[in-house]
């Protein structure tokens, strides 16, 4: 349990030290995420991990648990909102018009772009 | 000076007490979602930042000393993001049967966001800092506040625009995707860590891990995709 959380703080550390150091447009956490992949993938070779193991390991625990709860921890920054919604008085309406449509669009996009492509190939690979 | 007085303030000055409220808040909020069947429109994370931020108005509380102790949790973020390393390892079989659809949905999906608001902002005649600080509203906080302040936008703006684009891709996601009648859940979950980056992820993982997987994979990606063609969008709209 400790170590796991030792890891996944260990990757994120490498992950901002990477990102602030380079000015890469890719936050730490992200990083750390590829980080801890690559390790994953790489201590795979040696036999020491397995997809179909990897949940019943200290590390699949911790995670699973943190994933599961991920919608609580953005709470504390979505209250400091309450600070900051007077900047949305004058286009308040505009701008909530505005990032409906497009988050609206931009769901229905991607999901259709994805379904579209992948019925594409399919049939392809049947053949 | 009540004792009841002295007692609320050195309370109020304690991160135990606000990281206790948020907990049990949420707590409450999960409560309810999870009594509504998990209805989309009833989604904690919006509960509790109304109920959240009703008690800090009511009690005069600066969102300052509200994060003392939130920041508990607040700090969680960083290290949840680095643990869906573990799903995308356990599900890589299935990220590289849709490689080719991930590329194309990145780059449609990136395209439609930034242009889609900045149309209908323009539409209204909004004025250049706004439309730069709306600009990368789908992507991850943090990212989206640097895009934002390149181009004259003010980042505390572009931070509510974040947020507020998460709770409605949170909220609008399963509607539309089931009136829609899509059921792959990679691409459901590709669509909504896209469009709603983090808070999209979190309820993409609650529906499903390999939507969850896949909304985080989108979430990073868009993040880069969008530092990369901001500039030539913004580029035709700023007057």
């Amino acid at each position: 349990m400790i170590e796991a959380f030792a890891l996944l703080l260990l990757c994120q550390l490498a992950g901002e030290i990477l990102s602030h150091g380079f000015g890469l447009p890719m936050p730490g956490p992200v990083i750390g995420l590829l980080i801890l992949f690559a390790g994953l993938v790489i201590a795979q070779n040696f036999g020491k991990a397995s997809a179909a193991s990897i949940n019943d390991t200290a590390l699949g625990r911790a995670t699973q648990g943190l994933l599961q709860h991920l919608s609580l921890l953005f709470v504390p920054a979505g209250v400091g909102m309450i600070d900051h919604l007077h900047l949305l008085q004058t286009f308040g309406p505009i701008l909530f018009l505005a990032l409906f449509v497009s988050t609206a669009l931009s769901l229905a996009v991607t999901a259709l772009t994805f379904t579209a492509v992948k019925s594409w190939r399919s049939p392809r690979r049947a053949s | 000076m009540t004792p009841a007085f002295d007692l609320w303030v050195y309370l109020a000055s304690t991160p135990l007490l606000w990281l206790t409220v948020t907990l049990i808040v949420w707590i409450a909020a999960d409560r309810i979602a999870l009594a509504s069947g998990r209805h989309p429109v009833v989604n904690p994370v919006l509960l509790s930042i109304i109920a959240l931020g009703t008690l800090l108005i009511v009690t005069h509380t600066s969102f300052a000393t509200y994060f003392q102790g939130a920041q508990f949790v607040h700090f969680l973020l960083g290290p949840a993001i680095v643990a869906i390393a573990i799903p995308l390892y356990r599900n890589l079989d299935k990220v590289r049967e849709n490689l080719l659809p991930m590329i194309a949905a990145l780059v449609m999906g990136s395209v439609t966001a930034v242009v889609s608001a900045l149309a209908v902002a323009a539409y209204f005649g909004l004025p250049d800092p706004v439309l730069a600080a709306l600009a990368p509203k789908s992507v991850t906080a943090g990212v989206a506040m640097g895009i934002a302040e390149q181009f004259g936008g003010e980042a505390a703006l572009t931070a509510v625009l974040v947020v507020t684009t998460g709770l409605l891709g949170a909220i609008m996601v399963t509607p539309l995707m089931n009136a829609l009648g899509l059921k792959d859940y990679a691409a459901r979950g590709f669509a909504a860590g896209l469009a709603a980056h983090g808070i999209g992820t979190a309820r993409a993982f609650v529906v499903d891990e390999v939507a969850g997987t896949f909304a985080g994979i989108a979430m990073a990606l868009n993040a880069v995709m969008t530092a990369l063609i901001l500039p030539l969008i913004l580029y035709w709209f700023l007057k």
